[in-house]
């Protein structure tokens, strides 16, 4: 807060001049960023297409409506493969997650020097790296299907739910541990007396709301063949039968709207 | 009397309270959830013979890991890499300048209810749909490229952010604001004066972690045609090009890392 | 029976928090720890049963060195020394019946615990503690749901199921009201003599410490400055230990509460 003397005034100021130089020129280097981009953007750009893109659009929507009503006979099995990526992909990430979640916690970690920074790198890994991006890999190693789906979501899950129970087990109230320990409990007992009741809610949290992540993502993990509800997103669209898509896409959003709301029941219940 | 209770109680068994307290339903979940999963277990068909077939090419890829290939497509890692960093830059702008509108006008105790209802449907429908299937029309209508990408990213932010924002805005404390407000100031001093200090720290930190999703998604879009380093990542694991799939899985890593410790350095400092 | 010999602790940063402490404690004896925060009276209570590891010195109880101990000898020397906390750290989302068994762990197997399949002695007598601290009734609530006074009763059963030979009691009513304090305070000391147990009871409220214990140790800087009758404890040794204060009100303040205390 700057008060300059000026002609025998007071004048107050929020910044100095060098602090809005600084901010000034901060502001033009990231418009200059921005501008950048989106000539980039624009270079590779058919703007033909876009100038049309109305035209088109109400093109679609014409052909998509109304929806194919009787082809939801057949989605019955693909919805099923959907709800089980979703669920056994979160049970397998849940039962990996836990331990390393555990290996990566300051307090619980066995080794802070080797172990933690390991887990901490397969916790960023398996985060940063979109389901799609796994359920590719695993089908060009393990062949498409429900199960490389199951697996792809597993694995993206683990880094997400690691990460989340491992803060969980840094916050616990450390002296409930020492009480434990104080009885002349083991190492074992101590974490099942000690640090599993205080992070069980938090994990129950955890896995619905990942629960319910999943169920979004696997709905698309079809489009590169992971099995699932986008299988038959991905055959319409190559087919173009507009119907049948957005079909698809109305039980797609009742699918999110339905776990949603599950998932907000249920840690309604638990918290 | 107490003692005739102690009585009473010595000599019995103690079991610890069940979580569902009727012991009819406490059976029905847990046999309807095994009874779940046999069945999800027995409709996934896995054709193992094909799975141990992949396990070579997976420690192939693992193998990829420890010799990754920056160098023979390093034109087309670089041009996509560099696309899905404009995308993710320019999206994130726009969206974070029209989702502060939108997260005032969708919190409840500051927007009139017409306003709160027209921008909450607009979040509404913005969570429901998914980046890839948004993308996936997105290209339908503007032809392919990072056009697309950029509206997809743009418009989730959208979603993303002024839930949050408004969810914030309406845990505010109330007194702060009144105080402004009795000063007598007109709406958009009130805003500036009464509000925004209270939510600026969090919606900084949400941009961060935004930013971080954006970069995450836009190396998917490519899957779909529009723009970014997943068309690249797609060929090279078409072509079994292993090495270079690791090259681009690290680049990725990388940059996700890096936006993550960046992020935490410019939390640190608003708060 | 519990005998410390030169116990020093020193902290990573350099902080001395014990300096070659002597202090015996024979069966049966309560004595309370007095000292201003910092003065090591935590510490000295935590290095005893190691939860905070001594720098070097000896604990002797019943002439056994437990700084010397292996891990699992150290669990079995644990299960001697019951302790009392001053948050009552009981494990919150768990109800009061198992955190009174919990003090049984050092005696039962992990599946056994983890079951909470524990042997019928020991569920009578979590009984029994229960009954005797006015608490059978809340034995299934969750131990949040209990006001302060009731946990920390709960603490002290935990405590106490394990058979202890000695009670390391670290500020049992720092977080409880005056009237509670006096009730838990009055029930410790009883409860000593009724088993015969020794305790040492790191306190910080002198007028407590005077009205319920033979004898008191006063802490100061890692040192013991006091060590004897709690009528012994004049201004001047309080101003030794504490530092300079007005201290007739607090010992006034003593035979007020008495007065109250006899009028009720």
């Amino acid at each position: 807060m700057p008060v300059l003397e000026r002609d025998d005034a007071h004048i107050w100021r929020r910044r100095t001049t060098g602090q809005s130089l600084v901010r000034w020129f901060g502001w033009l280097l990231g418009v200059a960023v921005f501008v950048y981009c989106w000539q980039l953007i624009s270079e590779s750009t058919t703007w033909f297409f876009v100038w049309d893109a109305p035209r088109i659009a109400n093109d679609i929507w014409t052909r998509a409506t109304p929806p194919k009503w009787d082809y939801i006979t057949q989605l019955g099995r693909p919805i099923w493969d959907t709800l089980n990526i979703a669920t056994l992909g979160t049970i397998i990430a849940l039962i990996l997650a836990v331990p390393v979640a555990f290996l990566a916690a300051r307090n619980t970690t066995p080794s802070a020097l080797f172990i933690r920074p390991i887990a901490l790198l397969v916790i960023v890994s398996t985060r940063s790296i979109n389901s799609l991006i796994w359920a590719l890999l695993l089908i060009a190693i393990i062949g498409p299907g429900v199960f490389a789906g199951v697996i792809a979501i597993a694995i993206r899950s683990i880094g997400f739910c690691a990460k989340l129970l491992y803060e969980a087990i840094e916050e616990i109230d450390h002296s409930q541990v020492e009480a434990i320990t104080a009885t002349g409990a083991s190492r074992w007992q101590v974490m099942a007396y000690g640090i599993v009741p205080q992070i069980l809610p938090a994990f129950a949290g955890i896995a619905v709301f990942r629960w319910d992540i999943n169920i979004r993502e696997s709905t698309v993990l079809g489009l590169v063949g992971a099995g699932g509800i986008g299988l038959q997103l991905s055959a319409s669209l190559n087919v173009l039968a507009w119907p049948q898509v957005s079909l698809i896409l109305i039980v797609i959003l009742v699918a999110v709207m339905i776990s949603e709301w599950v998932s907000a029941k249920v840690r309604g219940a638990i918290i | 009397m107490s003692h005739r209770e102690l009585d009473d109680m010595l000599g019995k068994g103690w079991r610890k309270p069940a979580f569902v307290k009727n012991a009819w339903l406490r059976w029905a979940l847990s046999v309807g959830f095994v009874a779940y999963l046999i069945a999800a277990f027995l409709t996934i068909d896995v054709d193992w013979g094909r799975v141990y077939e992949g396990l070579d090419r997976g420690w192939a890829f693992v193998l990829a890991f420890t010799s990754p290939d920056f160098i023979s497509r390093w034109g087309d890692i670089w041009s996509g890499l560099l696309e899905s960093i404009v995308m993710t830059v320019a999206a994130s702008v726009v969206g974070i300048l029209i989702s502060i509108p939108i997260g005032l006008g969708a919190a409840r105790n500051i927007a009139p209810l017409p306003v709160y209802i027209v921008c909450r449907g607009i979040v509404a429908i913005s969570r429901a749909l998914q980046e890839i299937i948004v993308a996936i029309l997105l290209v339908a209508i503007f032809g392919f490229g990072p056009l697309a990408g950029f509206l997809t990213l743009s418009f989730a932010t959208i979603g993303f952010l002024s839930k949050l924002l408004a969810e914030d805005i309406e845990a505010m404390d109330k007194v702060q604001a009144e105080a402004i407000k009795a000063s007598g100031a007109r709406w958009m001093q009130w805003i500036n004066y009464g509000v925004q200090p209270q939510v600026m720290p969090r919606l900084v930190g949400l941009s961060m972690y935004r930013i971080d999703i954006n970069f995450r998604e836009s190396a998917i879009l490519g899957l779909v045609g529009a723009g970014g380093i997943g068309a690249t990542l797609n060929t090279a694991f078409d072509r079994y090009e292993y090495d270079t799939a690791a090259a681009i899985l690290i680049l990725i890593i990388g940059i996700v890392m890096a936006l993550e410790y960046l992020s935490g350095i410019i939390r640190a400092r608003v708060q | 029976m519990l005998r410390l010999q030169k116990l020093t602790k020193t902290y990573k940063t350099g902080d001395q928090a014990l300096k070659a402490i002597d202090l015996e404690v024979p069966k049966g004896q309560v004595l309370a720890l007095i000292g201003p925060s910092g003065a090591g009276k935590s510490t000295m209570i935590r290095c005893i049963n190691r939860l905070v590891e001594p720098t070097s010195g000896g604990v002797l109880l019943d002439d056994v060195d437990l700084t010397r101990l292996g891990s699992g000898a150290l669990r079995k020397a644990r299960r001697e020394m019951g302790m009392i906390f001053q948050e009552y750290a009981l494990v919150e989302r768990l109800t009061v019946m198992e955190n009174v068994l919990s003090g049984r762990l050092g005696y039962v197997g992990f599946w056994r615990s983890f079951l909470r399949r524990y042997p019928q002695s020991d569920i009578d007598e979590a009984f029994r503690l229960l009954d005797r601290v006015g608490l059978l009734h809340m034995a299934d609530k969750r131990a949040d749901e209990l006001s302060g006074g009731q946990r920390q009763r709960v603490g002290i059963c935990r405590a106490l199921i394990q058979n202890p030979k000695l009670l390391l009691v670290d500020e049992p009513t720092a977080s409880l009201d005056p009237k509670t304090s006096r009730q838990i305070m009055r029930l410790i000391t009883e409860l000593c003599h009724e088993r015969g147990l020794a305790a040492i009871i790191n306190i910080h409220d002198v007028a407590l410490a005077q009205m319920f214990v033979p004898r008191v140790v006063g802490l100061r800087f890692g040192e013991i400055v006091y060590d004897g009758r709690p009528t012994g404890l004049t201004p001047d040794k309080l101003t030794e230990i504490y530092g300079e204060e007005d201290w007739e009100a607090t010992i006034e303040k003593v035979d007020d509460d008495e007065e109250v205390e006899a009028a009720e």
